[in-house]
């Protein structure tokens, strides 16, 4: 099972991306389990500066935007 | 060539509906109108072409552009990154701690905090379409120098002890080892993009920045509007005109609870402006409301203690007023258009 962690100080677009990583789980039919994390801390040790951003079994994959959808599904694949 | 919008309006107000150019309602229409039109087309079509060239931009470039230079440099392009790149204000504490904890100096980073959300280009665009460019021009000097200078207070009086522990231990950390081995920063490459990219940049940029603008273009120029219509001509001129000293304070004052970005507040500063306050006066009240917001102080409150915060917040507030202040003296010889 993958896990996520959204990157985000808890702002709407962070939000989005977390729904948007379930919802094309759930369509892959992958189970995967997604944290948010907020911790200001926490996000700069993974040396993130543009929120949201994801990272996937603790290695940063995405950062800056709310990712597409064929992103998500690529990193479901992987 | 943006004279159409006027005539657009003209037809609009008085021939379409029917309002008298006399009244106050018909002004204030025909300013509601001309101005939305105008400000909503020129965004659409600025925020688009800078968008394709800003494509390839992002932060860990900036942030190595400045690790590269000197201190007091620093300061300089830390404010003008702060002015040109684009980022969400939830983007703000990520981007202070990994800026911290490349271990550039905190008053580098905060001139880059400070001077982003006064200036950007939609507020450029914005200035130079309703006040003309001088205007536009010391807009700009003057929102980076609030940024520059709060920046440089900050350091000199080592505003860094009073981060948050683990933020501060993470600079001490950096700035040891930048020591050991100076220089050696290596400004990333950009990636390169096609323009199939950048158009599909540009895009996704133009839709999200309208989308969280266009409620702000039209509160403010109503709230102009509203202004320009109902207020009396010359009423500030009689009452505030003459620039009294209390003025300035007086509208950094009025300015802090009210919480507004850029876009909404350049149709007031209009108004206030054609309406005769003193362009320093109005200037003080606009940084006030755009710069210094109660949701960016929570914010900061993760990474700083309170004292830090306290310290910040006179820092800007007293850079406020000695713009107001500067710019009423000397306003006299600088816009003689106003």
């Amino acid at each position: 099972m993958k896990h996520f962690e959204v990157l985000g100080t808890g702002c709407k677009k962070c939000v989005n991306t977390a729904e948007s990583i379930e919802r094309v789980a759930q369509e892959l039919g992958e189970s995967v389990e997604v944290v948010k994390v907020t911790d200001p801390a926490k996000i700069m040790e993974y040396q993130v500066m543009s929120t949201p951003a994801v990272a996937m079994d603790g290695k940063v994959v995405h950062s800056g935007s709310i990712p597409e959808h064929d992103k998500i599904a690529g990193w479901m694949k992987s | 060539m943006l004279e159409i919008f006027t005539l657009l309006a003209n037809w609009l107000t008085y021939d379409l509906i029917g309002l008298n150019p006399e009244t106050k309602l018909g002004t204030s229409i025909h300013f509601f109108i001309e101005d939305t039109t105008k400000i909503l087309f020129l965004l659409v079509v600025m925020i688009y072409v800078i968008a394709l060239a800003r494509a390839s931009m992002n932060l860990e470039r900036v942030r190595a552009y400045i690790q590269q230079k000197h201190r007091l440099v620093g300061y300089f392009f830390g404010s003008g990154f702060g002015a040109i790149t684009p980022f969400c204000s939830c983007s703000s504490i990520p981007l202070f701690l990994g800026f911290t904890s490349a271990g550039i100096p905190l008053g580098i980073t905060m001139a880059f905090l400070f001077t982003s959300p006064i200036i950007n280009e939609v507020a450029v665009i914005m200035l130079w379409s309703l006040l003309g460019w001088e205007f536009t021009l010391a807009y700009v000097v003057i929102g980076m120098g609030v940024g520059i200078v709060g920046g440089m207070i900050l350091d000199a009086v080592k505003g860094e002890r009073w981060l948050k522990d683990f933020a501060a231990k993470a600079y001490q950390k950096a700035a040891v080892a930048a020591q050991d081995h100076e220089s050696e920063v290596e400004v990333p490459e950009a990636a390169k993009l096609t323009m199939a990219d950048r158009h599909k940049f540009a895009k996704e940029e133009l839709k999200e920045i309208v989308g969280r603008i266009w409620k702000w273009v039209l509160i403010g120029v109503g709230l102009g509007a509203a202004l320009h219509g109902f207020v009396p001509d010359g009423w500030f001129a009689e009452n505030l005109g003459s620039g009294q000293w209390w003025s300035v304070p007086a509208a950094v004052l009025a300015g802090l609870p009210l919480y507004s970005n850029a876009t909404g507040v350049i149709p007031v500063m209009e108004s206030l402006i054609l309406k005769g306050l003193p362009v320093g006066t109005t200037l003080a009240f606009c940084m006030s409301t755009v710069a210094a917001s109660f949701p960016e102080f929570i914010m900061l409150k993760q990474v700083m203690t309170f004292r830090l915060l306290a310290l910040i917040f006179v820092i800007l507030l007293a850079n406020f007023m000695v713009v107001g202040w500067v710019i009423n003296t000397i306003s006299p010889w600088l816009f003689s258009g106003f």
